[in-house]
């Protein structure tokens, strides 16, 4: 019975190995240890470890610079509200493939998923870091302390049933990878549920990040308060995660152009020109609800001043100007101003992220905010932590590689 | 946390404390009984800046007596060792005093900000932190229309501080402990709705010593503390540009559409993944002939 259970999926498809040599195996590194990254990443991995125990030890104040009167700074404005509207790519392209069954777009599922996954596990998981409490964290999930009245408290659940919501998008590669047949095909049976799940859960928490400032109305410069700050998040969130998905792409696509197929790599421009051109349309929505908000709240007065300026830096530098590049990129078929646009377009959702919620916030305190080194250390380590699981998990599982014959005789 | 309500109650009567009936415009819950809110009226015009209400304060809360003094020019505020400050303003009618902690919302933006109900409304007025479901996310202090939430940001087992009404007190019929040792009655403790009276009946009596305007009658959405002053708020560090309605009202409108999304948006994605499914068969096909 046991040798059954355990022997019987591994022994087909990876060399008659048993599933506990099988998983050692797979633990060993694969590939160069002493690359670039891996050069960079790891002191700064270990830095930022010694500055968590601090942190616990000592309490948050000891590495951070936050304030009583900016209680959040760098990892609650970047590490979850920029991380979690860079992971967007994953609801939109499963809503493109799964929802309209466009399988263009089949090809970047997996890694787009993967990616969302991860990138929810680590920037919300980078929340732990910044609660004072955090031991009270399972307060709102399990026990009798309901705040329903609170915007937080729909996050929260959100992450979570989102995080679950992907992992079970992502599991028939898991399954896959562990030659389980059986459990994969129960898992990619349920496939469409989490799609449509997970798709309502974005909509509704992308749009929630925004919706966690509204009661702060006196606290954010006006040229970025306004109502609709969880539709400017939600939409802002498409063309932030595909933005996203080309410039990790074109990354994947070097590093690891061993494990994509022939095919695949051709149809890769396709994929990306078609992604700019869905960038292009969202920026149009976005950047006319922007215009239209600024006109309505008669705000002309603002645009001569400092926080203005920089407010046509974000609007017109990276708004305008990448949904142009992603337009004519597309037009001309260049595949590097695509990728130019994607940048300036990340950059620009950092910009607008980081002016919500830490430079346009408490803009007129006499003594600002600035995040100290330590808290930027413990932000890249959260970063690059998440690249090095990224990385395990695309070398050893079918992620960019073609699942394995008998997974796709199961899908037919 | 546990509240015995019976007690209360007789200790409210034995205080002879009025107690209303019925809903009114401020009753805390759908409880069997309603009450009141409780609040406090502070009168600048009385006040001599004596900080003995700072003194009773740190002393009934365990924290450090203060060591500064109210000085025109300079704004102290309330942080994790001190819940109450009082502060010297140089106005149009002389210097003047104010003292500041929390002002005990009607509607609380920070007990609607948080996901624990650790920030809590009770149902006699105060807005009390109960650490035992708090997780230390502060998002009630970005939320705060006051700035009044305070984190201990150096401790491992950080607590958020603010003024609590001395709600324990008020459960034991007393008054709290600034409102009861302050020699110079500028500190009333009372219902909301009398001390609103009281504010205007001042006012009326003398309108050439006070300011007609009563701070936190509307303010946020009307607060619990309530102030009269020689001259308007404006004058005396408070903040003026604050929405009359109330500060959870601002994101009601986005909680409200939650459910209609939930139970709408699922049923319109498997309606045209079902209407779709035809592409892909189509592409299927395509993919073999090629």
């Amino acid at each position: 019975m046991k040798t059954s259970n355990f022997e019987y999926p591994i022994a087909k498809d990876n060399d008659g190995k048993t599933i506990w040599k099988f998983l050692i195996s797979e633990f060993k590194p694969k590939g160069k240890i002493f690359t670039p990254f891996n050069i960079i990443s790891v002191p700064v991995i270990l830095l930022g470890i010694v500055l968590i125990v601090i942190r616990f030890w000592k309490g948050i104040g000891s590495i951070t610079n936050l304030t009583q009167e900016v209680p959040w700074g760098l990892w609650i404005g970047f590490d979850v509200v920029t991380g979690v509207a860079f992971a967007g790519g994953a609801y939109v392209l499963t809503f493109i493939v799964y929802i309209l069954n466009n399988q263009k777009y089949h090809s970047i599922v997996r890694i787009t998923v993967l990616n969302g996954f991860l990138a929810y596990v680590f920037y919300a998981g980078a929340l732990l870091l910044d609660l004072g409490r955090p031991w009270n964290v399972i307060n709102p999930i399990i026990g009798n302390s309901f705040g329903t009245s609170s915007v937080l408290f729909l996050v929260a659940w959100h992450f979570l049933l989102y995080m679950l919501a992907q992992l079970i998008e992502f599991s028939p590669a898991v399954a896959e990878w562990l030659g389980a047949k059986r459990a994969r095909k129960i898992l990619s049976g349920m496939t469409i549920a989490a799609v449509i799940f997970g798709i309502t859960l974005s909509t509704l928490h992308q749009s929630g990040l925004g919706a966690l400032y509204l009661m702060a109305k006196d606290k954010i410069h006006p040229l970025w308060y306004s109502e609709f700050i969880p539709i400017l998040f939600l939409v802002s969130s498409i063309f932030a995660g595909l933005s996203m998905v080309i410039f990790e792409g074109s990354i994947s696509h070097k590093v690891f152009f061993n494990q994509i197929s022939e095919k695949h790599n051709k149809e890769q421009d396709g994929i990306v020109r078609g992604l700019s051109r869905i960038c292009a349309g969202a920026m149009f929505a976005y950047f006319a609800l922007q215009v239209l908000i600024f006109i309505h709240q008669k705000r002309w007065d603002l645009l001569g001043t400092p926080m203005g300026y920089w407010y046509l830096l974000e609007m017109i530098g990276f708004v305008l100007i990448p949904m142009l590049m992603f337009v004519s990129g597309y037009r001309r078929k260049s595949i590097n101003m695509i990728k130019t646009a994607a940048i300036l377009t990340m950059v620009g959702v950092i910009l607008n992220r980081l002016n919500v919620t830490v430079i346009g916030f408490k803009w007129d305190e006499a003594i600002r905010y600035v995040p100290s080194w330590m808290e930027v250390v413990v932000t890249l380590t959260v970063i690059f932590t998440e690249i090095w699981i990224f990385r395990w998990v695309v070398r050893r599982m079918p992620v960019l590689r073609d699942a394995p014959i008998w997974a796709k005789n199961q899908d037919k | 946390m546990g509240l015995d309500r019976r007690g209360f109650m007789k200790t409210l009567g034995v205080a002879g404390t009025t107690l209303a009936l019925g809903k009114t415009a401020f009753a805390a819950g759908k409880g069997k009984e309603s009450i009141e809110f409780y609040g406090i009226l502070y009168d600048s015009t009385r006040c001599v800046g004596c900080q003995t209400c700072e003194n009773s304060c740190a002393e009934k809360h365990g924290l450090p007596a203060p060591t500064e003094v109210p000085e025109a020019g300079v704004i102290r505020k309330t942080d994790e060792s001190r819940r109450t400050v009082v502060n010297l303003f140089k106005t149009t009618k002389g210097e003047v005093y104010v003292k500041n902690q929390c002002m005990h919302c009607n509607e609380p933006a920070c007990a609607a900000a948080c996901l624990t109900q650790a920030m809590y409304k009770t149902k006699e007025g105060p807005v009390i932190w109960r650490g035992n479901k708090c997780m230390g996310c502060r998002y009630c202090m970005v939320s705060c229309p006051f700035d009044v939430p305070k984190f201990e940001f150096h401790s491992a087992n950080p607590k958020i501080t603010k003024c609590d009404m001395c709600y324990d007190r008020i459960l034991e019929g007393k008054k709290p402990a600034c409102a009861e040792n302050c020699p110079a009655e500028a500190i009333t403790f009372g219902t909301r709705r009398e001390l609103i009276q009281e504010a205007r009946k001042r006012i009326a009596a003398q309108p050439d010593v006070y300011s007609d305007l009563i701070y936190g009658e509307r303010e946020a959405g009307g607060t619990g503390e309530v102030y009269v002053a020689q001259v308007p708020p404006v004058e005396l560090g408070f903040k003026t540009n604050l929405q009359n309605e109330s500060y959870p009202a601002l994101s009601k409108g986005f909680l409200y559409a939650v459910p209609s999304v939930f139970v709408l948006l699922p049923v319109l994605l498997l309606g045209i993944h079902e209407t779709t499914k035809t592409n892909k068969n189509h592409q299927n096909e395509g993919d073999e002939n090629e």
